[in-house]
């Protein structure tokens, strides 16, 4: 993978798990993070440029979804969970 | 008839007690976060009605209502002219049995079912037996499985439906639908299956079942509650009475507006399960097997009910044998679990879904069924299953019956007197 597209992905997800963090709830906070975590794990030696490319736009726009889901989240947020630390 | 009293006291959760951790995901699912935010739009801005001909605001609306129905249609490998969009499971399996019986009553008056199907066929069932048809409720095998040489064996001349749940929302049995299939199709009977438990969590494919009629849930597969899709098969053509009388929507046969926010919502279930399924089933299997495995290396006398192999594996209902199901659950209080299908809850009556696997009485009131999903972690169920083991060995250490067990007394072997 060229060195710019490569530090790209790199930001990508560590914006996603920086965001994911942020959701108040405890089952969809483990799961977007474990999930984004696994996802990138899986493509890790994709080396098609193009694949790359379409899988950094959904990356992308999964991500603005994560930050919407957190701010709603946020609004409507409960007390929490008995096995959340 | 006698008054009987609730153990478990309904209460609202102070403002700072801690919410119990969910382990019920056959009642319900948490809506996916990607799902919500597929239909908040069209519950803000794009609120028009698919039916509306003439203006951008129901084009938009019919457009995405038709996009849900293919992401629906591809969950299931049918063609999108084939969906039907319901309010639930509940509305499509009336649809279907009362449906179908209605419209072949002249030739057909007979109509084949389970004794281990959800309350909504069964009462459809005796809705029909009440205008005239005669209804066979198949027993079931203790695996929980049906007889297909009894089910083959059943088939009358006269029988226009056969109604089976592919995934059992209980105990986790999955019937074997293809062979199932097989014989209606040889038969010429229609087969419905309610396969609300089932879609998204196993591969479905409506040509390989052989199935003419499906029944799809939203809230069970994390969309939102209140919306379900009927599958009707066109070719060969399934032909039902419809149920809703109005203005002619979904090929007449449920008229009424359809509710695109819902209805995107399930489409957007059915097209993230269809993505997440194979991730989902490993670790929905992994955790199942870690918390069986926690609970019965502790504890002895502990049943697994339903079939070991034909099951989804998310389903658990376990009997713990010289203990109380009602009082697990409260002494399980920090954990949202159920002790049965939450439509029979209502009643202290032993679920009828044991009663129909030959489940004894007492065994049967000492079940619980565990819930596992998408969202559940290792951490939610170790603290299940230690809790769980935890609070059995302190019920048993309680128990008269228990104490007699250890000391070797078969209980069915003692006369009980009256006082």
């Amino acid at each position: 993978m060229a060195a710019a597209v490569r530090s790209q992905v790199i930001s990508l997800y560590r914006m996603m798990l920086t965001e994911s963090k942020k959701f108040p709830s405890y089952n969809y906070r483990t799961y977007a993070l474990r999930r984004v975590r696994d996802a990138f794990r899986a493509n890790g030696a994709l080396e098609d440029p193009r694949a790359v490319e379409r899988l950094v736009v959904e990356g992308q726009q999964t991500l603005a979804l994560i930050k919407r889901q957190v701010s709603i989240g946020r609004m409507y947020a409960t007390q929490k969970s008995v096995v959340d630390d | 008839m006698y008054r009987v009293y609730f153990l478990i006291k309904r209460h609202e959760l102070e403002i700072d007690e801690l919410r119990p951790l969910y382990m019920d995901f056959q009642a319900t699912t948490p809506m996916d976060p990607r799902v919500l935010d597929a239909m908040l739009p069209y519950q803000v801005n794009y609120y028009g009605n698919p039916h509306s001909k003439t203006h951008a605001f129901g084009w938009e609306s019919e457009s995405a209502m038709e996009t849900a129905r293919r992401q629906v249609a591809d969950l299931i490998g049918a063609d999108p002219r084939e969906i039907i969009f319901t309010s639930g499971a509940t509305e499509s399996n009336n649809m279907a049995i009362k449906g179908v019986a209605r419209f072949y009553k002249t030739k057909k008056r007979h109509v084949i079912t389970t004794q281990t199907e959800h309350k909504c066929v069964l009462d459809s069932c005796r809705i029909l037996a009440s205008e005239g048809f005669s209804i066979t409720y198949l027993p079931v095998q203790a695996n929980g499985i049906v007889d297909l040489e009894l089910l083959e064996a059943s088939i009358r001349p006269d029988t226009s439906l056969l109604s089976v749940m592919t995934i059992n929302n209980e105990i986790g049995v999955k019937q074997p639908m293809k062979e199932i299939g097989q014989i209606c199709r040889s038969k010429g009977v229609f087969l419905h299956t309610d396969a609300a438990q089932a879609v998204g969590k196993i591969p479905i494919n409506v040509t390989d079942m052989k199935v003419d009629l499906m029944s799809i849930s939203g809230h069970k597969i994390y969309g939102p509650k209140g919306v379900g899709a009927l599958y009707v098969r066109r070719r060969p053509r399934v032909r039902l009475e419809p149920l809703q009388s109005g203005g002619g929507q979904e090929r007449g046969l449920r008229s009424g507006t359809v509710p695109t926010p819902l209805a995107v919502g399930l489409g957007a279930a059915c097209s993230i399960a269809q993505q997440e399924m194979e991730y989902d089933h490993q670790r929905v299997s992994m955790l199942a097997n870690r918390l069986v495995q926690k609970i019965t290396s502790e504890l002895p006398d502990v049943i697994m009910n339903g079939d070991a192999e034909q099951r989804y594996a998310g389903c658990v209902n376990l009997s713990f044998a010289y203990v109380e199901g009602e009082s697990l659950l409260m002494a399980l209080k920090d954990v949202a679990l159920s002790s049965g299908s939450a439509c029979t809850s209502a009643s202290l009556e032993p679920s009828y879904v044991l009663r129909a696997i030959g489940t004894d009485e007492d065994l049967a009131h000492s079940s619980i069924r565990f819930g596992i999903g998408r969202f559940t972690t290792e951490a939610e169920v170790d603290y299940t299953a230690e809790k769980c083991i935890t609070q059995v060995s302190r019920l048993r250490e309680m128990s008269p019956l228990w104490e007699m067990v250890q000391e070797g007394i078969d209980l069915k072997s003692i006369k009980w007197t009256q006082h």
